[in-house]
């Protein structure tokens, strides 16, 4: 492993300093590469390369919900009533204000100040599962009045607006039953869409304790950012992910 | 560590970090306000229209894009461009259909 350079370089003397050649480069820097810029590169576009097939799983997710809802009005404005926008509204500051202890912390790693990445990165935890807190509460309410998509789906709600406090407080009227029962297909699409980003944040939140522990020992303060970087742009693109879920789901059929 | 050799790394202050946080928490709160007031076809538009500025400034700032190298914003770029392909094709399709007509 170590010797790679003198073969590369076919110089007899570097085979006799193989056992230093870790002294002519940082640790980090994979033997592959030419240079540090060169790794940091590569590993920048591979995680963009990652995003980008993101972008279009949750495109497809975006896409469904759009042809849904031009197909099923009244039954989308009906369901996007039962959700909170208070609660939507506090979960998109959270993680709003989590991308920005995230962002911190991107830039403690840079100027090596050690404390500072640990405080910004349990900062962006404790915000993270607050989030997922929240989501819970959100979750809960569903399955207490039957919202969820199953054998146990209730139509009250949207047969008899009059008997629900969220659906009254909007103003809604009765929905024909072909209508109402198409309230399950927005809440297939609420639940597989905010599912799927709650999952993002569980394996974000899982990487983040691990992120922990090692900027305890100052993993990434030495010179190394790009975990820590590409953790970032990956933790930005599940932001972005919920900032089109808010609007889409809870707002946009308010008025 | 090494001399400010690093040309490809640019790092960007806490300054620019907290702007952009304020500007995502003002579109934030406009995007809820906006929602309560009827502006039929042009309430969706407007959400979406926040959103997608809430997405660029993350995009471009803490997602330093802005800063990267040509490689990274021709990534970017070509990847939103296919997904606009996508998602407008595949729209466009099912909103211009005669349903029910044949």
């Amino acid at each position: 492993m170590s010797d790679s350079p003198a073969i590369a370089h076919g110089a007899p003397e570097t085979a006799v300093s193989a056992d230093n050649a870790h002294d002519e480069h940082p640790s980090y820097l994979r033997h592959h590469f030419e240079s540090t810029e060169q790794q940091a590169d590569a590993t920048n576009f591979a995680m963009w390369l990652f995003l980008l097939t993101e972008v279009m799983f949750f495109g497809g997710l975006f896409t469904a919900y759009l042809i849904y809802r031009n197909w099923y009005y009244p039954a989308f404005v009906a369901g996007s009533h039962q959700l909170s926008i208070p609660l939507g509204g506090l979960n998109t500051l959270l993680l709003i204000t989590s991308s920005f202890t995230m962002a911190m912390g991107v830039w403690c790693a840079e100027t090596h100040r050690k404390s500072g990445l640990v405080l910004c990165l349990i900062l962006t935890l404790i915000l993270g599962l607050g989030f997922l807190g929240i989501k819970t509460i959100e979750y809960s309410e569903k399955f207490e009045k039957h919202h969820v998509p199953s054998y146990h789906y209730s139509l009250q709600s949207f047969l008899d607006p009059d008997s629900d406090a969220a659906a009254k407080a909007a103003g809604d009227k009765p929905l024909p039953l072909d209508m109402a029962r198409k309230t399950e297909v927005y809440f297939s699409l609420y639940f597989a869409m905010t599912g799927m980003h709650a999952l993002h944040m569980i394996i974000g939140v899982a990487i983040l304790s691990f992120m922990i522990f090692r900027a305890r020992a100052g993993a990434y303060t030495s010179g190394h950012v790009t975990f820590v970087e590409n953790f970032g742009l990956y933790w930005h693109f599940v932001d972005i992910i919920w900032i089109f879920l808010f609007p889409l789901l809870y707002l946009i059929s308010r008025h | 560590m090494s001399e400010p050799k690093e040309h490809a790394h640019h790092i960007v202050s806490p300054k620019i970090y907290a702007v952009i946080l304020l500007a995502l928490l003002v579109g934030t709160a406009t995007t809820v306000w906006a929602s309560y007031i009827d502006l039929g076809i042009f309430n969706p538009i407007i959400a979406l229209a926040i959103a997608c500025t809430k997405a660029t400034l993350v995009v471009l700032f803490f997602m330093h894009v802005k800063y990267s190298s040509k490689l990274t914003k021709l990534t970017v770029f070509a990847g939103v461009f296919t997904f606009l392909i996508l998602i407008g094709m595949t729209l466009s399709d099912y909103f211009s259909r005669a349903w029910g007509q044949w």
